[in-house]
Formats: structure tokens, sequence, C-alpha cells
């Protein structure tokens, strides 16, 4: 008995439809079997566009500001995914950063601390801290080294004069040529080998003028 | 924080900051309170660039910081601000409004501040010595005392304000600091201080700076790096340092208000009227705050001696004029949400303006006001209805609700109506920002192309190359790119023309909305 009058007509409903609006005989909009389009014609046009020099003056602000603030260093980039093999050319290529420093100085005074991050330094400033740093360590790595050799020579007996003269020659020859630190930083650093193994031989001739029995391995 | 706010402040962080700085953004709008082992958790992204991001958008005042929930040991927490970023919107306006109360060097002060967030002077006034210098023509250079004056206008009319001192907090693992002396008790609140609740905020530091500005050249490029660091070291011994000064938004909202509220008055009745009230708030932009809903009360004797000269209004006539003012229905004072005009038509409009001075009324008599034919009437209301500008009052005679005998009025709604319009106009500018988003992603290749032919137009124009070169790098573009090239540039210039001119509504109907919340 509910819903005898379905599909009969327009259907039952709990108010009056005329008060409404929708009178007798009105015919209602056709139904529609697909999504409304994306671009519906527009009844009404939208009221048009000032123009103006103020409003011209805006806009160009507005363009160069979005252009200024990607040169800033507030506009932070995703670190480039590091490639399998570090190319000569990344050193004059990309301008993206490859380190997680900040490029530009915060007073850290006015962030909480667990903010802070080592500042980028300028690329002009790099070199002279590092000539100056790695003079140091050097000379004291070579310190060592010479202390050991030292100590190796004066347990096999050698000549002890001989070795103290060769040292000074070595650490006057290396504090000189300022150069050759960068090579000797390689042959220092890079190699997995450790230094003070290394014996590069000039002990050795030393060592045949004393006419020993034992056997050198 | 709706979804179309966080939307849009989605976007424009992600055209000034970049894709990460915009994730964190909207994470924490989204989100709330974090701190930053959460941030980086749930964004999944590396701990340096949250940290980096933080920074960022700690400086430009977009997030703020303070002792997590649990008390002075827990974490501390970031809380992301929706309604600063969305201010970026609104960057080009401060800029122009800068411009035209103090001229070129008020607009770069201006404008330098609200690119680095905060700034100390001393920074500033380089900056832009620098870069008024760098437009003057050869010979001439820009004096620090000329920036330096246009600053302490700024600061007197209180359009820049000092940053608000940093409330000192105890992390557990680091010994606290004592708190400086401005900031005895913020320490142990947990709502960060305000730039106004600091005494010395409109104060200038007593900061000498003497010089010039430096004209870059290109060919002094390494002396300009070594004169860079000179002045990097000059800047911090010049004695301002930790005073940061920042762009005073609230000042240049009210700016707006009452320019707006002139202009409303001039198209209503005429100029005259419109130099009164111009007069009228002047007088009072000492005396009220920014929040309040009326003016102080002025006497007309007051006024009468405040008034500018050149108009020569003579005592009875401005009494005529403030009876008018008084009696005008529109009170100008409040704002309303006069914004259905646009979409659908203006008779549309009428309805909905007669709706809003009569507040409640029955169908046949919104067709007799608004002198529309009754089908019509019927039909712009039912869309109205259907788009909730306007709502439907039930008033029943019978207890039995019975639909015959009820009255149904309609009527607007003022705030929700301009809260659904505020959220409209939200969607609208995110809109247009992703359409022009994709528009130059779809033509990229195109420019990206032009790009390169003008550097390559202008190296050789400055290496001194023949016309006929020039022509002949001109003619790689071909004529049908030139006009798409045109036409795109065309497309993007509306669509960011637009963008402004919403910000104005948006403008609008925020005073609006927070003006009446606050009743």
């Amino acid at each position: 008995m509910a819903g005898r009058g379905r599909g009969r007509g327009r259907g039952q409903m709990t108010f009056n439809l005329e008060d409404v609006g929708i009178g007798r005989g009105d015919s209602l909009p056709p139904t529609t079997f697909k999504p409304s389009p994306l671009f519906p014609p527009m009844p009404v046009q939208p009221v048009p566009l000032q123009t103006g020099e103020e409003v011209e003056y805006m806009l160009a602000l507005k363009q160069e500001l979005r252009a200024a603030t990607k040169t800033l260093p507030f506009y932070i980039r995703r670190a480039a995914p590091k490639r399998d093999v570090d190319r000569y050319s990344d050193k004059y290529q990309s301008g993206e950063p490859k380190d997680s420093t900040i490029e530009w100085s915060p007073d850290w005074s006015r962030l909480p601390k667990e903010l802070c991050i080592k500042v980028r330094e300028n690329r002009g400033k790099r070199p002279t801290p590092q000539v100056k740093r790695t003079k140091k360590p050097l000379v004291g790595k070579e310190e060592i080294l010479i202390k050991l050799e030292t100590l190796e020579k004066k347990e096999e007996a050698v000549n002890s004069e001989e070795e103290q003269d060769e040292e000074k020659k070595k650490t006057n020859e290396e504090e000189e040529q300022a150069d050759e630190e960068d090579y000797e930083e390689d042959f220092e650093e890079d190699t997995d080998y450790i230094m003070s193994y290394f014996d590069n031989g000039e002990e050795f001739g030393g060592d045949s003028d004393d006419n020993m029995d034992e056997a050198t391995y | 924080m709706t979804a179309q706010e966080v939307r849009l402040c989605g976007l424009l962080l992600q055209e000034h900051f970049g894709e990460v700085v915009e994730r964190i953004g909207t994470h924490l709008l989204r989100g709330g309170a974090q701190n930053l082992r959460t941030i980086a958790n749930e964004t999944n992204t590396p701990l340096d660039l949250v940290k980096k991001s933080l920074c960022v958008l700690v400086q430009h005042g977009a997030c703020e910081f303070g002792s997590g929930r649990r008390g002075p040991g827990s974490p501390v927490e970031y809380r992301a601000s929706c309604e600063r970023v969305l201010r970026v919107l609104r960057y080009p306006r401060y800029i122009y409004t800068a411009k035209t109360l103090y001229g070129d060097t008020g607009e770069l002060i201006v404008e330098e501040v609200l690119q680095r967030g905060h700034m100390t002077m001393s920074n500033t006034v380089k900056t832009v010595a620098d870069r008024l210098t760098h437009n003057m023509e050869e010979g001439r250079s820009m004096e620090y005392s000329e920036v330096v004056s246009a600053f302490s206008k700024l600061v007197e009319t209180h359009f820049l304000q000092r940053c608000p001192p940093v409330a000192e907090m105890g992390t557990a693992a680091t010994s606290t600091n004592p708190a400086t002396p401005g900031t005895p008790a913020a320490s142990a609140s947990t709502a960060p201080p305000t730039a106004e609740s600091n005494p010395d905020c409109y104060k200038l530091p007593h900061v000498t700076l003497i010089g010039r500005g430096k004209r870059r050249r290109s060919s002094d490029d390494s002396e300009e790096q070594r004169g860079g660091k000179k002045a990097k070291m000059d800047s911090e011994s010049c004695g301002d340092e930790g005073i940061y000064w920042q762009v005073n938004f609230e000042r240049f909202h009210q700016h707006f208000r009452d320019q707006a509220i002139i202009s409303a008055v001039a198209s209503k009745l005429d100029q005259t009227s419109s130099e009164i009230v111009r007069t009228m708030l002047r007088m009072s932009e000492v005396t009220t705050t920014q929040t309040a809903a009326y003016t102080q009360p002025l006497s007309a004797n007051e006024i009468f001696r405040s008034l500018p000269p050149n108009y020569s209004i003579s005592r009875p006539i401005l009494d005529q004029y403030l009876s008018l003012l008084v009696d005008d229905p529109m009170e100008f004072v409040g704002k309303s949400g006069d914004s259905g005009g646009g979409m659908f038509g203006s008779r549309s409009a009428r309805i909905f303006r007669l709706l809003l001075r009569k507040r409640h009324l029955e169908q046949k008599q919104v067709e007799d006001f608004a002198m529309i034919p009754a089908k019509e009437a019927k039909d712009m209301l039912y869309t109205l209805l259907s788009e909730n500008l306007v709502q439907l009052q039930e008033i029943p005679k019978t207890p039995d609700h019975a639909p015959s005998r009820t009255f149904y009025l309609y009527t607007v709604n003022q705030l929700p109506t301009a809260r659904l319009l505020l959220q409209h106009c939200y969607k609208t500018v995110a809109n247009l920002i992703e359409r022009r988003l994709f528009e130059t992603k779809e033509n990229k290749r195109l420019l990206e192309k032009s790009q390169r032919i003008e550097a390559i137009l202008a190296s050789l124009q400055a290496s001194g190359a023949e016309p006929e070169q020039l022509t002949e790098v001109e003619e790689m573009i071909t004529a049908p790119e030139r006009q798409q090239l045109e036409a795109l540039r065309h497309h993007i210039n509306k669509l960011d023309s637009t963008e402004n001119q919403v910000d104005e509504t948006v403008f609008l109907l925020e005073s609006y909305i927070f003006s009446t919340k606050t009743k």
C-alpha cells in the first residue's frame, strides 16, 4: 500500500507543491545522464578586471617579488641526490646544495638551540684556512713518524747522526715545499694503508753500510 | 584553519620558499603544535631539511615556537600561523602603499623587510642605499642619512615595529640563561609575547650610520666582495645588534580600511564629505586602537579646526554634512558583505541589497520592492538560496506548521554569509595560482627558449654586435611561437592581476568578520 503511487505522475510529497512554486502542468527540467560539463557556459558574465596605472604597478611588483624570492637563500631546495661517482664537472656545474648547511646566518639567539645548523661558508674563504689547517697536523704527523723511525733505528743500532741529518733534510724540505702539501695530503689521508708502516726505503741504503750479518727481510 | 585556507597557504609557501618548506608548513598548519622529531617523522623529511625550513618559517614570522605542553622540560613545540602566511598575498599592496606615502626609499625599505622577514636597521639602510645607488646615474650615490630619515618616518607612523623579544626557554639539556630584563614574566607564560607588549617597540636605536651606497660594477667584483665583507664587519660594530624590525601589518590594514571608508563615502555622498571623514579618521589615528568598532567621539569644533584649509568649508556647512553622515543608513563604519553582484547579476545584487536593508521579506514583497517580474525574482531567490547566500525563515501561523499557513521570509545572515564568501575567495585565489602554475608548466619549453634567446641578445648587445646578427637571433623564435608567448604572458598577467584584486575583497571580508566577531 505504501509506495503505490510510485512511478505514476510526480509522486506524493509532505508539502504542497504549489506553494513552492511548481504549479500544475509545469514541466521539470529533464533528468541528466552524465556529469555536468567542466566549463559550463555562464549565464552572467563576471565583472571586468580593474585596469590602470596602480593595478599595473602592483602586478609588476608581484611578479618581481616572485622572481626575487627564488634567488634568496630562504628558498630551500632538496639536496641533489648523490650520483654514483664524483665527477669533475660537479665542482663547476651545479648550483644546487649538496649538503645540509644553511645558506644564511640567522640570529641563533632568537631560535631554539635544537635548530642550530652549521652555516655554509663562502667558497672564497675556503682555501686559506685549509692550507693553514693542513700544515699543522701534517707537521705533527711528520714529527710522530720521524720519532717512530728514530726509535726503530735506535733499536737496530744504526748510525744516529746520519739519521738526524736525513730527518732534518726531510723536515726542511717538507716545510719549504708548500705546493707539495696537496700531494702529501692525498698521500697521507686518502690511502687505506697505515702510514706508519710505510717504509720509503731511504733508510734501506743506510742499513746496508753496516755489514750486518742478520738477514734483512 | 579550513581546508581552503590550508590549500592556499601551501601554494603560497611553495611559490616563495620551495617544496620542502611547503610540506613542513602544511603539516604544521593541519596538525597544530608539534615538536621537531614528530615533524621529521611524519613528513619523512631528513632532519636537517626540517631544521632549515623551520628557520625560514620563524625568520618570516610564519611559525612560532614555545616550550612544550608538558612543561619546560619537554621538547620545543612549533606552531604555524595561517594568517601570517596569507599576508604574503598582500605584499604588493603594502609595498605600493609605502611608495605612495614615502616615495621610492620607503618602498624599497618595506620591500627589503618583507622579503627578509625581519632585519636590523643598519642592514636595511645599507641594502636600500646600495639598491638606490644602482638605479641612479653614474657618479651619484645615495646618502645613508636619507634612507635613515625615511626609515624613522616609517617607524614614527608605526608602519615598522621592533620584533618582540624572544622568551627564554629552559630546555632540559642546556642551562637556562637568565631572562632578559624586558621579559621577566614571559618565560613563565605560554603565550609568545606580541610586538605591542614591548614598550620600546617603536623606539629607534641610537645608531649613527654615515656613508653612501655602493655601486656594484661587474668589473669590480673581487673588490666588491672584499668591500662586502668589510661592510658586514662594520655592521657588527654598528651597535644595533639584536634589534630586528618587522612590518606592522595591522597598521597597514588600518590604513587600507580608512581608504576604503573614505572612498565609500565619496562614492555615496560627495568629495567634501569624504574629506570630512578623512579628517575625522586622521584625528582619531592616535586615539583609537586598531580594533575599536567606533572612533573616539570628536566634537564638531575639533573637526572644524583640523579641516584642511584649501577646502574652505564653513561651519554651518560642516554641520550639515555631519548630520547627513550620521543619518546615512549605510553606517559606513561597519562593512557589509556586498559581493552578491558579480556572480548572479546586478538584479540579484539588488535583491541581496534589499534583503540586507529590510532584514526579512516575503517573496511577494521582494518582487514589489525590487521591481523585478515575479518569475525572475523567484528564480534568482532560489539560486541565491541554493548558494546559501540567503536563508529562509519560517514563521508558523498555526501550531502545526502547516505549509499553507506559514510565513516564509527570506533573510540574510551577514556574518555566516561573509564567512562563506571569504572561503570562496580563498578557494578562488588558490585556483588562480594553480591555473597559473599549470599554464607555466605547459609552456615551459617555450619560456625557456625565449629566456635563452633574451640572454643571447643581451650579451650580444653588450659586446656590440651588428643589427643583422641581432635580427638573426630574434628570428630564432618563429611568429606563431611569438604569438603563443604573447598569449601566455597575457594570461599570466591577467591571473596575477586577478589575484591582487581578489585579495582586496579578502581584506574587506576579513576585517568585517573580525570587527563583527569581537562586538
